[in-house]
């Protein structure tokens, strides 16, 4: 795949300094290159869909509603932050969404059952685990496409879960469970489950871009062949990866009953679909080896603040579809054209051909 | 490996060479399994091997089949087009549309539904090939953007079986020479596409481009032309099944096919064809749909739970990937051994 010619870094670097440039240009562009991130454009983005939603409503900056459109992300929030860091190692993991209703509806078979609601909801997360280590085995061990594995227990888990609950609907959980789920902070607009999406985002973060265990990540997905010769031990890092991302969807999956007040087997259905969306809209590469936490949370808050505002506006729910695909390709799209643009730049000026980064 | 001749290839433990058969001929071995499968259903209910219910699950199938004959050729190209569902979902609204306003008669509706998906294949293959936009979230956006296009035109309405003209769903039932129309057209195109894949140069192509991009291109073969027709190709498959599912289903709304990528790959992966390209048949994907298609049927036919299919699914793919990666792993060994 990616030559070792592409050193780290170097994509989102531009490229080397024009003969004919003077010497000190090296400092303007480079200032120029970390305004150019995807980071800053999501957040000018971010600015544009606030801007435009307090223009066209008069609720939109009420804190009421901010708390609303925050909330009616927080699940697919949640579960884009261990998706990120699956897709920099350069794997996929479709079943997020089977895993939520799994956990969905074991707690709700749980909780009909007689079982304690702790109890339950340990389990919950257990089985979430348990599910990701048989997606990472597979990945691993047995050295099967992470793509196709998913893909398979994407509907072997929801077919779990309509095993255990069929077509009924637990409700009737207490209440201090129901309102951890839809409530808010006393006092404040923010919902509960933003705590858990908060400490999870900060604490992914950290170790994605400030540890030795993220660099090794971007290890792996720059270059699966270089990491393994350099010792990291590559399978392992990702049966993790995958056990992390299993259990916060299961996490999800409980949070959403609490939601809903009601445990059903076709819970977060296509829910996936979505977060890939918040990952990549994040600017985190399909292909693995970059992308930031911090990009994937201004995606998540850009696709919230979206759907609000084409709700408040009345614009048909079906844009919103048709806006959320487009700007996905749009987000890879300019990247590349911007790229083009730069090579043809360097070409016109005569400057030395510059070699083309592999793939997209 | 009928090739390797020599003191070695004698040497080859009986199941590994059981394995390089299977892998060579998995479209064999899965007809093979689908007659052991078969018999013990029969055996159990003798009404799955009724004429009327073996039309009923071909029928379907036969829908499915063409969509994933057209994924398989994205696929062996190292793409995926997820956008799939969404365009039989859009073509089958505009037909039926189409058809219930009057706009058009039923072949040039039919003509323009085929088209539609075309069109959309092409905009695909535009985005992976000319944008150089991965084929994931290419087609993933795609996705949303034909489904949402749905949504606007259909505005929560839908066209009903009274809506259609007279007899414009009858093909979906009628039969040739006892065989279903939808099964003859499934299979017309499969063996059209199967015999140029093997016969002409573009076919070759398309699996030297899934086999190695860049020995592709160094070679002369125009890799994006390649990609752009197997994605305009796929859209154009889409079409057809889209056009056919409005013909099944007779009622249809903007929700039409909704999560049927899934089946639609799955019949592919069952079907042989690798996920990361080169290797793989139209034939297989072919099989591959059928095989889905007869599984969700025997359950029904043995009364078992309809909440077992979904994870009956799941454990097939699992089985068939699984398969495939314990027997490249042996190719590999075998291969590696040669070279020694």
């Amino acid at each position: 795949m990616s030559d070792y010619q592409s050193a780290p870094g170097s994509v989102a670097e531009p490229p080397a300094p024009d003969p004919s440039a003077p010497a000190g240009g090296g400092g303007s562009t480079r200032l120029l290159a970390a305004f150019a991130r995807w980071e800053v454009l999501l957040l000018a983005v971010v600015v544009a869909f606030i801007w435009i939603g307090a223009t066209v409503s008069p609720v939109f900056l009420a804190p009421g509603n901010f708390g609303n459109l925050v909330a009616a992300v927080m699940e697919v929030a949640i579960m884009s932050l261990p998706m990120a860091l699956i897709i920099i190692v350069g794997e996929i993991d479709l079943s997020v969404e089977s895993m939520a209703g799994l956990s969905a509806a074991l707690l709700g078979f749980l909780f009909d059952a007689g079982v304690p609601l702790p109890v339950a909801v340990v389990a919950c997360v257990l089985v979430g685990g348990l599910g990701g280590l048989f997606n990472g085995l597979l990945v691993t061990r047995a050295g099967l496409p992470s793509l196709v594995v998913t893909l398979g227990t994407l509907a072997l888990y929801r077919g779990m879960a309509l095993i255990i609950l069929g077509p009924r609907g637990i409700s009737g959980f207490p209440s201090e469970f129901t309102s951890f789920g839809f409530g808010r902070i006393p006092g404040t607009p923010i919902p509960w489950p933003f705590l858990i999406y908060l400490a999870l985002a900060v604490v992914l973060g950290f170790v994605l871009h400030r540890t030795w265990i993220g660099r090794r990540l971007f290890a792996i997905g720059k270059n699966l062949g270089t990491a393994q010769y350099s010792g990291i031990r590559v399978q392992r890092i990702k049966l993790q990866l995958f056990v992390l991302s299993g259990t916060i969807a299961a996490l999800a999956g409980v949070l959403l009953a609490a939601r809903f007040a009601s445990a059903r087997a076709d819970l977060a259905q296509g829910m996936t679909l979505t977060v890939v969306t918040i990952v990549l809209l994040g600017g985190v590469n399909i292909f693995g080896g970059r992308g930031t936490i911090v990009g994937v949370a201004l995606a998540a808050l850009a696709l919230a603040l979206l759907g609000n505002v084409l709700r408040l506006t009345n614009v048909s729910a079906e844009i919103q579809s048709i806006a959320v695909g487009g700007l996905l390709i749009v987000s890879v799209l300019v990247p590349n054209l911007g790229r083009w643009l730069g090579l043809a730049f360097a070409r016109v000026r005569g400057a030395p051909p510059a070699r083309a980064g592999p793939g997209a | 490996m009928a090739e390797a001749v020599g003191p070695r290839a004698s040497r080859q433990p009986f199941l590994e060479r059981v394995g390089t058969a299977v892998a060579r001929y998995r479209e064999l071995s899965l007809f093979i399994v689908m007659l052991i499968l078969g018999a013990i259903v029969a055996f159990q209910a003798p009404q799955f091997i009724s004429a009327s219910n073996l039309t009923q699950v071909s029928t379907l199938a036969a829908i499915i089949a063409i969509a994933a004959a057209g994924q398989a050729l994205v696929i062996i190209t190292r793409n995926i087009d997820l956008s799939i569902e969404s365009t039989i979902g859009l073509v089958a609204f505009v037909v039926a549309d189409m058809l219930a306003k009057e706009v058009l008669d039923v072949p040039a509706a039919m003509t323009a539904g085929v088209g539609l998906g075309l069109l959309l294949g092409m905009g695909n293959g535009v985005l992976v090939a000319v944008f150089r936009i991965p084929a994931i979230v290419a087609t993933l956006g795609t996705l949303s953007i034909y489904r949402g296009l749905a949504f606007l035109m259909a505005g929560g309405r839908q066209v009903t079986l009274t809506q259609l003209p007279d007899g414009y769903t009858d093909a979906a039932r009628a039969t040739f020479l006892g065989f279903p129309v939808f099964v003859l057209v499934a299979v017309a195109i499969i063996v059209t596409i199967g015999l140029a894949m093997r016969r002409t140069r573009i076919g070759r192509q398309v699996y030297a481009v899934g086999s190695n991009p860049e020995a592709a291109t160094i070679l002369g073969i125009r890799t994006g032309l390649v990609v752009f027709m197997a994605f305009a190709a796929a859209g154009l498959l889409a079409g057809v099944a889209g056009v056919m599912w409005g013909m099944y289903f007779g009622t249809i709304n903007a929700t039409a096919a909704t999560g049927s990528v899934l089946q639609v790959v799955a019949a592919c992966v069952v079907g042989g064809v690798a996920i990361f390209g080169g290797a793989g048949t139209v034939a297989g994907a072919g099989l591959g749909a059928l095989f889905l298609g007869f599984i969700q049927n025997a359950l029904i036919i043995l009364r078992l739970s309809q909440f077992w299919l979904e994870a009956i699914f799941g454990g097939v793919i699992l089985l068939a990937v699984a398969a495939d990666g314990i027997i490249l792993r042996r190719l590999r060994r075998s291969k590696s051994n040669r070279r020694v």
